[in-house]
């Protein structure tokens, strides 16, 4: 085994300050992939990106050697002048980065922005070099190699444009990747693909990769070695299996205990009973009017069609479904932030056996007593709360609107809130940004909650969190459920997630539910493709249960190329069909 | 394809929009009360000159004058019959200038060049200074290099044009010799075009472009130099970097490239506001441009010379965004998509 990347006693600082990442050293062996793993803040990132030097402006690479063997040039990253290292980034060592979305130039075609690492490393000419990255294109799993070639990035998925990334890194055959969260900007079962990309290109050309994650199920699918970091210094590093099978150190061990995973379930649950039923939204569909440019005729596009949910009182409804599966519509019509379309509607029950108020036809009173019993709660905790706004302000707005009690009511009510999401009233007078993100969305629960809602609609409220925190913050809005007798409508992309908080999920894709179901009769029996592909794309932290790329693959693509009993093409979806008490897919009978 | 028919669909919205100009052109321009004559006719009756009101009545007839508003805009336009038939815009009869006592499109017949023919030196100017001095003042941010572009930048913006003007026509003659006032030398004015005159035009505009542009220049480096540094930070600025893209190739192809549509878009809205702006610089130079008669029109209400000027820089401004506009879409291909539908 012949190392590649030997990393010794790294130190990086900005300014004066202490170092942020002190005394890390690692070994990359050629053809292994060695997993960075940490929470956001670790240091792993600038660890990663110190190898290529590409850092902030401001920052000092302080102390220590990273030393790269490679087959044909081997050298002290650190010490080489600017010019030579910029011959090695892109041709030995090329990296991938988070977000595809930003990390692809919008104004130049897929192809010019690939092919332009031949042109620097190679000097190969234009026709030669097209000839290589059309093979490329297709080596990553494009169907059209020359419509990619002449494709812009904003023309294509998160999932596509990751592959032209990849595609990017691999043209010049590099002896190491370096894959900074590749997949974490991306819907889970297109996880599972891409990875699954990345280790057969491994396995094709022998690199190395470091790939730097938050994921233990990542890491579990795709290390041979592991590092994992916190602070800027490492806690725990070795064999994969051996850090995965018996973490030594209390943070791995803490890491591991956070990460959400899907249950192995034994038995299947009882249906979910409907006799009190606080949201109910019947047969909402959706349509959006894209409008043309000049004389044309407008373009529809339908968002989500014929769906049916209750939200038991007290309980918790989960709709899971990947980004433009319709999930966010259907919370924002049964917030009544929308209107469903013609023949759909949303009915709010207050109390058992109240009568039943319809959401988008409410009269202004009932629209304002309905905005006290239904908040919301949001995904990004740092652009949700001002930040010119004292948290005390932010959350006795919400009473102040509703001209609720007099100003030190309020400002009790606020304290009581905070110490019910586990903080303390004396940080009343902060302003948000003196809070980390779990704590922000403490805050932002604590404000939905200084109304006395009835209803809480989370939309991904841990989606934007570290997995310790999102366990902290999943226990605690368990927690305020029973102690307010709250009802969730919970939206999320992530089945773990919901196997926790869930007492019924719905799973949607390409704008209907395909599968309802308690989650235990979910994962017991789950019968339609998507969700099983769905189950199988959650990478889970254990290296007995890799990820299976079949199954994931046979659900994830179109409902045109689903098994013949599920298939359907653009508005003709079957209906969706009771196969035992509380258990509905969608499927040709 | 896709471009031209864009081109095609901006070039009508364009005479559109002119049309709706000229309305509002001639409504504003007709809001004091009274006109050019009658300010005249009420002049002659108090001096007791009768004879003189006569051919001032008359003259209001042969305009139109006596007609309601919604006429005279309708004969003036061309679109409908006046007291010579068909006679307005529209077939290329530009008015009367009651205060000249000449035809419209006479006596500013050159002056529409040489106003043209200066802007358009300014406009290159400022981007000529603009553009590397932006991208430079960006790429080495918070830097000597900075710090002096736009300490040069901000004297260029707080330096009242006239006064810059006086400070280099004093120099520029003292030193290099350059000549004062005018647009080409007094002997060539009237001649027919020749490489001297040509010569003596481009000596002449040395300074006018310079003191018409350092303003624009300088608030256009500013606003280049904010926007690069937005970009230079972007991940995919990173990308390039990865791939091992030496930095000016860098930042020509990538940020600068995102940098450049308010740049670009900024072509139809530096037209008006130099125009504008170099009315003042016209008059202190004495340059031929239309500048100066805009004034004069504009204090005495000789109504048909103004309202001409005044369409004459709408229609410029238009071209301008028009040419903006099909620029952006050119460079841009989100744009491209979008006017595609």
């Amino acid at each position: 085994m012949t190392v590649l990347l030997e990393v010794n006693d790294l130190a990086i600082g900005f300014d004066d300050a202490a170092s942020i990442v002190d005394g890390v050293s690692f070994c990359v062996n050629a053809g292994e992939t060695l997993a960075l793993v940490g929470e956001s803040g670790s240091g792993k990132t600038l660890t990663c990106r110190s190898v290529l030097r590409i850092l902030p402006d401001a920052a000092q690479l302080r102390r220590g050697s990273i030393h790269f063997h490679g087959a044909n040039r081997s050298a002290d990253l650190m010490s080489l002048s600017e010019k030579t290292m910029r011959d090695i980034r892109g041709d030995c060592i090329s990296m991938i980065f988070q977000e595809p979305m930003r990390a692809l130039s919008p104004l130049h075609r897929l192809g010019n922005q690939v092919a332009e690492v031949l042109w620097l490393h190679r000097n190969m000419g234009r026709a030669e070099a097209k000839r290589r990255v059309l093979e490329q294109f297709e080596q990553v799993g494009f169907a059209d190699p020359e419509r990619a070639w002449c494709s812009y990035p904003f023309e294509m998925s998160g999932g596509m444009r990751q592959r032209a990334m990849i595609a990017m890194a691999m043209i010049a055959k590099p002896e190491l990747l370096i894959a900074d969260e590749p997949t974490t900007a991306l819907d889970v079962t297109t996880q599972a693909q891409v990875l699954g990309l990345i280790r057969s290109l491994q396995k094709e050309t022998g690199m190395g990769v470091i790939l730097v994650t938050h994921d233990l199920g990542v890491v579990a699918n795709m290390a041979q070695q592991v590092v994992v970091m916190n602070k800027g210094r490492v806690m725990e590093s070795g064999l994969a299996k051996d850090v995965l099978g018996a973490p030594a150190h209390p943070y791995t061990a803490k890491l591991f205990a956070a990460a959400p995973m899907i249950p192995q379930v034994a038995t299947p649950a009882r249906a979910p009973s409907h006799d009190d039923v606080i949201l109910d939204l019947r047969n909402v569909s959706k349509t959006y009017t894209m409008r043309a440019a000049g004389w044309r005729k407008p373009i529809s596009i339908p968002a989500c069609q014929n769906v049916d949910l209750q939200v038991e009182r007290g309980k918790t409804l989960a709709i899971v479904g990947e980004s433009g599966s319709g999930k966010t519509t259907c919370a924002r019509i049964a917030m009544g932030a929308e209107t469903p379309d013609l023949g759909g509607e949303v009915l709010f029950r207050p109390a058992k056996n109240a009568d039943a108020i319809p959401v988008h036809t409410m009269n202004s009173a009932e629209r304002t007593s309905f905005q006290r019993q239904a908040q919301m709660v949001f995904q990004d905790p740092y652009s949700s709360l001002s930040p010119r706004m004292r948290i005390q302000d932010a959350l006795t707005e919400p009473m102040e609107i509703h001209g609720i009690g007099s100003k030190s009511d309020r400002r009790d009510k606020a304290a009581e809130m905070l110490s019910w999401v586990g903080l303390d009233a004396n940080m009343m007078r902060r302003f948000p940004h003196a809070f980390s993100g779990g704590q922000r969305q403490r805050l932002s629960i604590a404000r939905a909650l200084t109304l006395d809602p009835k209803l809480l609609i989370c939309d991904e409220p841990t989606s934007a969190l570290d997995v310790s925190v999102q366990d902290q913050i999943l226990s605690l809005l368990e927690d305020i459920r029973e102690r307010a007798n709250l009802s969730y409508l919970f939206i999320s992309h992530d089945l773990a997630v919901v196997a926790r908080i869930a007492d019924e999920v719905a799973v949607m894709r390409a704008g209907v539910i395909v599968e309802q179901a308690a989650p235990d009769t979910l994962f017991y029996n789950p019968q339609h493709p998507y969700t099983k592909a769905l189950i199988a794309a959650q990478p889970e932290p254990d290296i007995g249960r890799p990820i299976d790329l079949d199954l994931v693959a046979k659900g994830a693509g179109s409902p045109r190329l689903w098994p013949e009993a599920f298939r359907f093409e653009g508005l003709q979806a079957p209906a969706l069909r009771e196969l035992e008490p509380g258990h509905k897919v969608r499927c040709h009978a | 394809m896709i471009f031209l028919r864009y081109a095609v669909w901006r070039f009508i919205t364009m005479l559109l929009t002119l049309a709706v100009v000229s309305v509002l052109v001639f409504v504003i321009i007709n809001l004091p009360p009274g006109d050019y004559l009658s300010n005249q006719i009420a002049e002659l009756r108090a001096t007791g000159q009768a004879e003189g009101v006569a051919k001032a009545e008359f003259l209001r007839h042969e305009y139109s004058l006596d007609q309601p508003i919604w006429k005279q805009y309708l004969i003036w336009a061309g679109a409908a019959p006046g007291p010579q038939g068909y006679a307005g815009l529209l077939q290329g009869n530009f008015g009367w200038s009651f205060e000249f006592d000449r035809p419209v499109g006479e006596i500013v017949g050159d002056a529409l060049w040489m106003t043209v023919l200066v802007n358009l030196a300014a406009v290159l100017f400022v981007y000529l200074i603009a553009l590397p001095l932006g991208v430079l003042a960006a790429a080495k941010s918070e830097t000597w290099v900075d710090y002096t572009a736009g300490f040069i930048g901000y004297l260029g913006l707080a330096t009242p044009n006239f006064l810059l003007a006086l400070i280099l026509f004093y120099y520029g003659h003292r030193y290099f010799d350059l000549p004062i006032g005018g647009l080409m030398a007094p002997e060539l004015e009237g001649e027919p075009m020749s490489w001297a005159k040509v010569q003596s035009i481009l000596l002449h505009l040395i300074v006018p472009t310079f003191v018409i542009g350092t303003a624009g220049a300088a608030a256009m480096m500013q606003r280049l130099r904010a926007n690069m540094l937005d970009e230079l930070d972007k991940p995919y600025v990173d990308t390039a970097k990865a791939k091992g893209l030496g930095p000016a190739r860098l930042l020509a192809k990538y940020p600068l490239r995102m940098a450049f549509n308010p740049f670009v878009a900024d072509i139809g809205n530096l037209l008006p506001a130099m125009i504008s702006g170099s009315v003042l610089v016209s008059v202190v130079l004495g340059l031929q441009t239309i500048g100066p008669a805009l004034l004069i029109a504009l204090k005495s209400q000789d109504q048909f010379l103004a309202a001409f000027i005044l369409m004459f820089v709408a229609l410029l401004t238009l071209i301008g965004t028009m040419i903006s506009d099909m620029l952006l879409v050119l460079l841009d291909p989100r744009i491209r998509y979008g006017a595609r539908g």
